[in-house]
């Protein structure tokens, strides 16, 4: 430690509104611990966190304080190895080796079939939709569709499976038809950058719907949230990998069919990529659903790979930009370029603080974290000089507008996760405050796509 | 008084499937009635109990429903089964000869224990 450092892990001036704000840290930490293991389901850990609960609170009744109680708590549970050894021989079906939940045991078996039928019925039900909608609309309107058609099955089925009660049904249900109606109504100009904006928000927005429907309605719940980032980037890797294996698989049969003379172009492109590639999302979904800590294994490594990487591109990007000289003539393409990078940077972070064991001490790996949102950072200002002065010569566009507004978002949230990870490498802040930021700014990303795709078409005339 | 781990899981079964007799419960309740029966002395590992009640589920003696405490938070609840009923009855039959068993054992050594004999110690 170095002189001058207090023990104690928080700053003076950290900010601790909440009565109990340490010990939920401390449960959420926990719940993150217990939650990597293969063998404990979600649903375990929320058992198990009911209990943990109710034993901290009997603890406190006795006179112990929050901490000395959670630590009892904790240490009554059960060491964590023991307590999944456990859960894996009761079991056996959730751990890694088995890839589908269709299980030996005998009472599981019934709803593991069910489930997998469900999953089946709404990823044929995705495909009918996108097909029939290609087949009787006009190609910018499905465009401008394609997350209405596609979500409310991923929806339906993250639904059923969290059996949600009847009101979260109704807040699942109200936005759908909602912006169905602004999409739809809306006199957009048809090549108008606003039609662009709503196409490219809506998605972004109903994202939001379907993570209602996985956090069961509890959204104001932290860990939930974060579970809903993971199973965001799980599905992502997933969709890839099936993405890539169907592209195998096709290849090689278009290979066989086109030496028999079958050309399989037109049924692969009238049939099999508009029922497929729809499907996928709900089967990817599914499968991120019975088998996520495979993924979770990945998430970790890819941010490892990827973070020094990024940190080079960003540099070359800097030097680029910097030397460019009269920045104000750049490309207006500029401006969502820096968003993608920002998005990307963002990603990174995000997955690493959702796979980081949130009680490990600061690392090296933290400390190029804290270099690489630094140099998106950087980038981000240089970028932006450059914008806000094309800006001011050409006044404001709606795709201006939505790109510099998601521009300042990134960057409030980059410039305090920076803070905040600068503190906990310091050792003035615990890693859960960044946790907590992070999933506490999620649903401004939603509420910015909201605005841009149902406000901003007004606001700029439909043009 | 610690109770030798292997007496604690071997009595698990009939203890859980009991205090459920009486009655709906959850996890932690019944780790209290536990204490309560057994005056403390029964330690279990708190989170010991839940993959026994998931053992219970799967084999068909106890009925699991998800509800809500009073303060809001998800609660999974267990109820017995007739399945599981029978298993209790079945169960107190078996404890009920080894308790026998042991009773005669405890009666015919008892004057035998006091100092244990000395060509037993290879048995320990």
């Amino acid at each position: 430690m170095a002189p001058g450092t207090t023990a104690a892990g928080t700053a003076p001036g950290a900010p601790g509104p909440a009565p109990h704000a340490a010990l939920e840290a401390q449960i959420d930490q926990w719940r993150g611990y217990v939650r990597r293991r293969e063998a404990i389901s979600a649903a375990d850990v929320d058992e198990m966190e009911d209990h943990l609960r109710e034993r901290v609170e009997d603890l406190r009744a006795t006179g112990l304080d929050d901490d000395e109680a959670f630590l009892v708590a904790v240490k009554r549970m059960g060491t964590l190895d023991d307590l999944s050894r456990e859960f894996a021989q009761e079991h056996s079906e959730r751990l890694w080796k088995q890839l589908v939940l269709v299980g030996e045991q005998p009472t599981g078996r019934t709803r593991s079939w069910r489930e997998l039928a469900v999953v089946l019925a709404l990823a044929v039900a995705t495909g009918a939709a996108v097909k029939t909608a290609t087949t009787v609309l006009d190609e910018q309107t499905v465009a401008l569709n394609v997350g209405l058609l596609v979500l409310p099955f991923l929806t339906a089925y993250l639904a059923w499976k969290r059996q949600v009660t009847a009101r979260v049904v109704g807040a699942l249900v109200v936005p759908f038809v909602v912006l169905g109606a602004v999409l739809n109504l809306y006199p957009f100009e048809p090549t108008g950058s606003t039609l662009v904006l709503a196409a490219l928000s809506a998605p972004v927005t109903l994202w939001a719907v379907v993570g209602l429907a996985y956090v069961g309605g509890r959204w104001r719940s932290d860990p939930r949230r974060m579970d809903f980032a993971r199973f965001t980037g799980e599905l992502a890797v997933y969709y890839t990998l099936l993405a890539l294996g169907g592209g195998v698989l096709l290849g090689l049969t278009a290979g066989v069919f086109s030496l028999a003379d079958v050309d399989l172009e037109p049924y692969l492109e009238n049939w099999i990529l508009p029922l497929c590639v729809p499907g996928a999302l709900v089967v990817a979904a599914w499968l991120v659903e019975a088998k996520q800590n495979v993924v979770e294994n990945i998430a970790p490594v890819l941010t490892r790979v990827f973070t020094p990487l990024t940190l080079v591109m960003l540099l070359a990007v800097f030097v680029v930009l910097a030397t460019a000289g009269n920045l104000a003539a750049v490309d207006r393409e500029l401006l969502i370029l820096m968003d993608a990078i920002l998005v990307l940077v963002l990603c990174l972070l995000l997955y690493s603080v959702s796979a980081r064991d949130p009680l490990a001490p600061p690392s090296f790996f933290d400390g190029l974290q804290v270099a690489l949102v630094v140099a998106a950072l950087a980038v981000d200002a240089v970028a932006l000089t450059a914008m806000l002065t094309r800006i001011a010569e050409f006044g404001v566009s709606p795709n201006k507008a939505a790109a510099l507004g998601l521009n300042l978002l990134l960057l409030v949230h980059l410039a305090w996760s920076a803070v905040l990870a600068v503190a906990f490498v310091r050792g003035r802040r615990p890693f859960a405050d960044l946790v907590r930021w992070q999933t506490r700014y999620l649903p401004v990303y939603a509420a910015w796509a909201a605005l841009v795709g149902v406000v901003f078409p007004p606001v700029f005339g439909f043009v | 008084m610690r109770i030798d781990k292997d007496l604690v899981a071997a009595s698990a079964t009939p203890l859980v499937l009991g205090i459920l007799a009486d009655g709906e419960s959850y996890g932690y309740a019944i780790l209290k009635r536990v204490d309560e029966l057994s005056g403390g002395r029964m330690q279990w590992t708190d989170g010991m109990l839940y993959p026994l009640l998931h053992r219970l589920e799967r084999l068909g003696y106890v009925e699991a429903s998800w509800g809500t405490s009073d303060v809001g938070r998800r609660r999974k609840h267990y109820a017995i089964t007739v399945a599981g009923r029978e298993a209790l009855v079945e169960r107190q039959e078996q404890w009920g000869v080894v308790a026998d068993a042991l009773q005669q054992v405890w009666k015919t050594a008892q004057d035998g224990l006091a100092p244990p004999p000395r060509d037993a110690e290879g048995w320990a």
